[in-house]
């Protein structure tokens, strides 16, 4: 009897996601969630096509900061650094936005994705010096 | 290695064999390198994409002498390097230099020593670690990875030179090469991110500046360095030679 209405549950749920689905595709449920606007960046390239980027950045990072913390390798490619000198908005002052701060580059994606970002609790995300002249 | 290296062997004639084997392996490779060619230039040319090795072995030696006494260039210098701010709390701020100044009772003679980081061979703070964020480098250096520290602070307790500060506030304005934040436990890195460069530790640049020369960094397994020929022309001792944690840090005329 438990059972049965525990399966009985089970299809009714799988209706209702299936009809906001439905909502979604042909109404636009979730039109209102904008898209990010990401900044300009300085540079001319990105070190990697931007669609590998946006799927793996964190790969690259994480095994750029193993290597550079634990054997001093100091490549420029994928160190953290040479991100923030390409992607913090320079303001017309001369001044920098930090690249955490709300609409800035990394912000803005991981705001929309919902992903918290930790890296800047620590690492300065404005560039105190350049670091990547030649990438 | 280094362990095995140190463990008391049973059998005397061991060691004998082992070291005849190791220097014959080294003279292999001495002749298989190309005339003019030396290790010691390899291993000091190091390219950005290669580790470090244990060819190489950072160490500092301080001159009490010529340290004097009311002079903390080598902490602002350090603090300037790394970003570090007080906050009015001089018991928890973080310190990675700091001047001690020493009274012998017995006959006055004073002293005042910067003490830091010891970069110990067998460095206490790295048994102690959980997470391993406590580490050597192979090139000597003692750090904290604070991407795995967590914070416990066992490597504080274990320091017997209380090198190592924690930081208590959530931090602002950091520089790039050195990331700080909260909830971590740091140390002297012997400004390693100068050192990858080539370059020399902010405090020994500061003490050459004020023209007092006391420390003079450089690598210990280069017998042409001078450091190497400072330390084999003249006494030197560790603090806390009693540990035998062979320290990469040692004072003279002290």
């Amino acid at each position: 009897m438990l059972h049965g209405l525990t399966r009985t549950g089970g299809m009714i749920r799988s209706l209702v996601v299936l009809f906001i689905f439905a909502l979604s595709g042909s109404a636009g449920l979730f039109a209102d969630v904008a898209k990010p606007q990401i900044p300009a960046s300085r540079g001319e390239q990105c070190v990697e096509p931007v669609e590998i980027m946006r799927r793996n950045h964190f790969e690259f990072i994480v095994h750029q900061r193993d290597l550079t913390v634990h054997q001093g390798i100091r490549t420029k490619r994928h160190s953290l650094a040479g991100c923030i000198d390409c992607h913090s908005t320079e303001t017309a002052a001369g001044q920098y936005l930090p690249v955490n701060a709300e609409g800035e580059f990394c912000q803005t994606c991981h705001t929309y994705a919902a992903v918290k970002i930790d890296c800047f609790s620590c690492h300065a995300a404005v560039p105190t010096e350049k670091i990547s002249q030649s990438p | 290695m280094t362990r095995v290296m140190n463990c008391p062997d049973p059998s005397p004639a061991a060691p004998a064999r082992r070291t005849f084997f190791t220097q014959a392996g080294v003279g292999v490779a001495l002749l298989a390198l190309a005339p003019g060619v030396r290790l010691v230039d390899l291993a000091l040319a190091r390219a950005e994409d290669e580790p470090v090795t244990s060819a190489n072995r950072w160490g500092l030696l301080i001159d009490t002498d010529k340290c004097q006494s009311g002079c903390d260039e080598c902490v602002s210098a350090c603090n300037e390097e790394h970003g570090i701010v007080g906050h009015g709390r001089p018991e928890t701020d973080a310190q990675w230099i700091r001047k001690v100044d020493l009274k012998d009772d017995q006959t006055g003679h004073e002293l005042s020593i910067p003490v830091l980081c010891q970069h110990c061979e067998e460095p206490p703070c790295v048994d102690v670690c959980p997470t391993g964020a406590s580490f050597r480098r192979d090139d000597g250096i003692v750090l904290v990875d604070k991407h795995i520290c967590i914070g416990c602070r066992y490597c504080m307790m274990a320091c017997p030179f209380q090198a190592r500060s924690f930081i208590h506030e959530e931090l602002t304005g950091q520089r790039t090469h050195a990331p700080r934040g909260k909830g971590t436990v740091e140390s002297c890195t012997l400004c390693v991110h100068r050192v990858d460069k080539g370059e020399q530790p902010a405090c020994v640049e500061a003490c050459q500046r004020e023209g007092h020369d006391a420390l003079v960094f450089g690598d210990l397994n280069d017998a042409e360095d001078q450091l190497t020929k400072l330390t084999r022309a003249s006494a030197t001792r560790e603090l806390r030679p009693e540990l035998k944690l062979n320290t990469s840090v040692r004072y003279t005329r002290f």
